[in-house]
């Protein structure tokens, strides 16, 4: 089990001739294209237009089946305004909407005392003074009325996605049927651009917080149903068994038996479904969610970066608190008192709570500044930080005006032309042929469908485009991320340092970046590449770092022992072990590129996410979900390479 | 969304005689449908105060109003189907395909017409002129196009165009004029924005889309292009305009409209506020100044709609006679 031998020597494997065969032909197509005198037949350079199958016409009917014919509207919209009447009940406790119950809003500091209790009875007081300083910051920065009108929206929309995602994941662990329709499902909606389903929310349910509601839901169930299936799959049948022998019944077993066992993994679901709402936030105020992303968006049009990083850093705030406190509520025991306690005593933190929100009551009523922070009294650190950003535009400016030349001229515009001067049929050869080196016959099927799919849909030169864009943009991440993610690993204060930052990167609104990138480098392909990288770098470096963690330390006590040096120790012990995670960090990257260059259409850009971005305006369904599915694809593609490597490797090295 | 239901208060504190007259006046007509008035708004300041504007005059008159932030595209779609109650800014040049599509497909009508004319052209930051001196005329902005060329135009002048989905013809523009300059489409406002704000630290020449009425005129001073005259059937007819075999050969309408679109239920379900509706009408320095109130003295949209109505009373009370 030598780990060099592993390495260096990869056994020729016999079904590598079919693919160097298929990377051949896909040469020789290339190298005819280049050299024929009259350049290859049209029809293997693009698909001729004749075999483009109208995909977008087909969804467009039936979508209009469904909604004129079948009369679906009617259902969806019924199941709107009772989502509406939950939404309408917490828009008015949160911050006072005039519809029923009529008993709000909440005075902030009420609000603020009770995530702090919270967080104590969760985690302690560290917890404690990071959910009640956040509400804290939420009100004395003025944002109390747009915070509590986003969070108005995710305490419908989370615990609904808990609930489907529990029912869903259950279904899916009990029915192979079930399993096998909808992860299928679950994979392409888990790549699926978020602007593609927005579009059919739109037209089924209309625009407003309902709609925002939905799309979030939408968003967010796929985790949840994924953890519930894998958490109720790894229950151990000794647990069950035991449970049986109890007399329990099939339902008992579930709810009783199984779930409770399961519970960690449905808890990280939870985390997963809170996490994914707030990514949301801003997305899902182009369809009519109000709040923070609204204003956010509102605040970017006018070009105040300041006001903008503010709300940011509250969106960033607040995933942080709901993050800390789900996972706490994850890793809680039951607590067991011991018999005689009085009431008080084993309720300490409620009662406490109690006293002080009926305190906060009361002293709002007297100093109103305790129920609601008017804009005008509010803090401010806009100034500082406009200044900031001016200060460092100016200060990197002669770099990145040489930068975005250099760039644009002589790697984007060439790599660009160069990718569009492919024949289609090359491509897709090649395709087929790294499928099959990784996983025979059956993946390169596999890479065939995703990538002919979108071929047929008649979107190549588009989807070319967005392939060379984050093409480029991971090749870049992987520049920064791996050197920074191996640099971060090697003390455990830096890691979970560098690991906090990646969480930050993560929940800003990544809107935020495309501003100053774009007085950086202009509206053109640099500006795109920049905003995306910041984003793909970020699983780069936490993959990095977890699997450089990961690895056993008996493995490197004994590569000490025999006397490597730290050089030899990083690249002949360390990386290979953690190969199959930094993959996994890679197939991230690709996911997380393929989200921000579809964002990126808002600095500009002419691939696939443009188009998306103009379906979405004429609400144009067909066409906006084959846009979207043509970029699932390229994601599915990717992730099926990946993960066929990723098990080769772990089995190599597992052996 | 309560954000106005708390102004509300202090705005009907304020017109409180009036509230009074105008319910009276209500009830002798149909009454107005409980039901809240739902008014979209999108991500431009200037929008976004009228609607509050117009929201608070229904709210004086004892109306429950709803604003909810929608796609300015989409947003006819939703009031042809009830969801949005109507739509105060319709601009000719930028929306005016999309309403007349949905006036088309019915459930939405034109409710009244601004004073205000807007136009959307080709337009340059006043820095620009002194490396370009013949300027606000075409063809000498057509003679310095290598003033404005950019790495991925290469020798071309670079013009930055809004979003593709804002569907002005300016390639073709580009394309009928014989001129040297290249469209490059910005994605957003905001990215047009940001362009400019860079361009202005170091002065370079920069020809962007742009249109009137807008806050970025208080901030960054400037002037349209000056293109040949925009006659009608430029667009289509080849014959019209400066060359005889080319469209688009122009520049877009100086003189735009700017409209109130309004769903077709919506005079059975609330008279009394269309029937306001009907004559509210704005001129171009009084939308600036909306904007003006937010984009630069910073106010909340919600704020600066009660601040103009109570400084302009004489505009508006006379609407609700």
């Amino acid at each position: 089990m030598s780990m060099v031998d592993r390495i260096d020597l990869t056994p020729p494997s016999p079904r590598l001739n079919a693919p160097i065969l298929m990377l051949g032909l896909a040469a020789l197509l290339i190298l005819g294209r280049a050299w024929l005198p009259e350049g290859l037949p049209a029809g293997l350079m693009r698909l001729p237009e004749a075999l483009v199958v109208p995909f977008a016409d087909w969804i467009n009917a039936a979508f209009a089946f469904l909604r004129d014919d079948l009369g679906l509207m009617e259902v969806t919209r019924a199941f709107a305004a009772m989502l509406e009447w939950l939404l309408d009940v917490t828009a008015n406790i949160l911050y006072g909407k005039n519809r029923w119950p009529r008993l709000g809003p909440l005075p902030w500091s009420v609000v603020a005392i009770s995530m702090a209790a919270l967080g104590w009875w969760l985690g302690g007081w560290r917890l404690a003074v990071l959910a009640g300083g956040t509400f804290v910051w939420i009100a004395v920065m003025g944002q109390w009325q747009w915070a509590m009108e986003t969070l108005s929206v995710i305490v419908v929309a989370a615990p609904f996605s808990v609930f489907a995602g529990l029912i869903l994941g259950i279904a899916a662990w009990r029915w192979k049927g079930v399993q096998r329709i909808l992860n299928p499902i679950l994979n392409v909606a888990q790549s699926l651009p978020h602007f593609a389903y927005m579009i059919p929310v739109v037209v089924f349910i209309g625009v407003g917080p309902k709609a925002g509601a939905i799309v979030t839901i939408i968003f967010s169930v796929p985790p949840m149903i994924r953890m519930t299936e894998l958490g109720l799959r790894k229950v151990p049948e000794e647990v069950v068994e035991a449970g049986r022998m109890g007399g329990a019944t099939p339902w008992q077993l579930l709810t009783r038996v199984r779930l409770p066992t399961a519970r960690g993994d449905i808890l990280i679901g939870v985390n997963q479904v809170i996490m994914q709402c707030l990514a949301m936030v801003v997305l899902a105020s182009f369809i009519g969610m109000p709040g923070l992303g609204q204003k956010l968006l509102q605040l970017l049009q006018a070009l105040k970066i300041g006001l903008s990083v503010e709300i940011g850093i509250t969106i960033v705030l607040i995933a942080v608190v709901l993050d800390r406190l789900s996972r706490a509520w994850a890793k809680r025991q039951p607590l067991h008192h011991a018999l005689g306690l009085s009431w008080a005593r084993r309720h300490p933190v409620l009662l406490i709570w109690a006293v002080a929100v009926v305190l906060a009551f009361a002293l709002s009523q007297l100093f109103p500044l305790l129920a609601q922070v008017p804009r005008r009294e509010a803090l401010s650190i806009a100034a500082p930080v406009d200044m900031l950003v001016d200060w460092l535009i100016r200060l990197v400016d002669p770099v990145t005006t040489w930068l975005r030349w250099f760039l644009i001229t002589w790697v984007l515009i060439p790599l660009r032309d160069a990718i569009l001067w492919l024949p289609f049929s090359a491509v897709l050869i090649a395709v087929a042929a790294a499928g099959w080196a990784v996983g025979g016959w059956r993946s390169a099927l596999v890479m065939l469908g995703f990538i002919g799919a979108i071929a047929l849909s008649g979107w190549w030169d588009r989807a070319m485009i967005t392939v060379y864009m984050v093409g480029f943009s991971v090749f870049l991440a992987a520049l920064i991320g791996f050197p920074l993610g191996i640099w971060a690993a090697g003390s455990e204060t830096r890691a979970n340092r560098m690991l906090l930052i990646c969480d930050s990167l993560q929940t800003f609104p990544s809107f935020i970046y495309l501003i100053p990138v774009v007085m950086l480098f202009g509206v053109n392909d640099v500006a795109v590449v920049m905003a995306v990288v910041t984003f793909a770098a970020v699983p780069l470096v936490r993959y990095t770092i977890e699997g450089l963690r990961g690895v056993a330390p008996e493995l490197i006590e004994a590569a000490h022992m025999s006397g490597t040096t730290r050089r030899q120790m990083l690249w002949h012990v360390q990386l290979p072990m953690a190969a199959p995670v930094m993959l996994v960090g890679v197939n991230q990257s690709v996911m997380f590129s393929l989200f921000m260059v579809i964002i990126a259409a808002f600095i500009g850009t002419q691939d696939l996410g443009q188009e998306l971005q103009r379906a979405l305006s004429v609400s144009d369904v067909g066409k906006g979900l084959v846009l979207g599915l043509a970029v699932a694809f390229m994601g599915l593609a990717v992730d099926h390479l990946l993960r066929q490597m990723s098990e080769r490797m772990r089995q190599g090295g597992g052996a | 969304m309560t954000r106005t239901s708390r102004l509300s208060r202090s705005a009907r504190l304020a017109l409180a005689p009036l509230f009074i007259a105008a319910s009276l006046t209500g009830a002798a007509r149909a009454e107005d449908s409980s039901d809240p008035i739902t008014i979209p708004i999108h991500n431009w300041s200037s929008q976004i105060v009228m609607s509050h504007a117009i929201g608070q005059i229904f709210e004086s008159m004892g109306n429950s109003v709803e604003y909810v932030s929608t796609d300015s595209q989409a947003v006819y779609e939703a009031i042809r189907l009830g969801d949005a109650s109507l739509e105060v800014e319709v601009w000719e040049g930028a929306f005016g395909a999309s309403f007349n599509a949905a006036v088309e497909k019915g459930g939405i009508h034109e409710a009244g017409n601004h004073n205000a004319v807007t136009r959307e052209d080709w337009w340059y930051p006043l820095w620009t002129k002194e490396a370009c001196p013949g300027l606000p005329d075409w063809e000498a902005l057509n003679a310095c196009a290598a003033v404005f060329a950019t790495p991925e135009t290469g020798e071309k002048g670079r013009f930055l165009g809004g979003p593709v989905d804002w569907l002005k013809h300016d390639a073709e523009k580009v394309d009928a004029l014989a001129m040297n300059f290249t469209v490059v489409n910005a994605g957003s406002a905001a990215a047009l924005w940001a362009e400019l704000a860079a361009a202005e630290k170091d002065k370079t020449p920069i020809v962007i889309f742009n249109w009137t009425p807008n806050f970025a005129e208080a901030v960054w001073p400037g002037e349209f292009v000056e293109f040949p005259k925009w006659e009608a059937g430029c667009d289509t007819d080849p014959a019209v305009g400066l060359y005889p075999d080319k469209v688009y050969d122009c520049g877009n309408p100086a003189d735009g409209y700017l409209k109130i679109a309004a769903w077709d239920g919506m005079p059975e379900k609330w008279p009394a506020a269309y029937a306001v509706l009907q004559k509210v009408s704005f001129t171009n320095p009084q939308i600036a100044e909306m904007a003006k109130l937010v984009d630069v003295d910073g106010m909340e949209p919600e704020d600066a709609a009660s601040a103009w109505l109570e400084a302009n009373e004489a505009v508006w009370k006379p609407w609700l006679e």
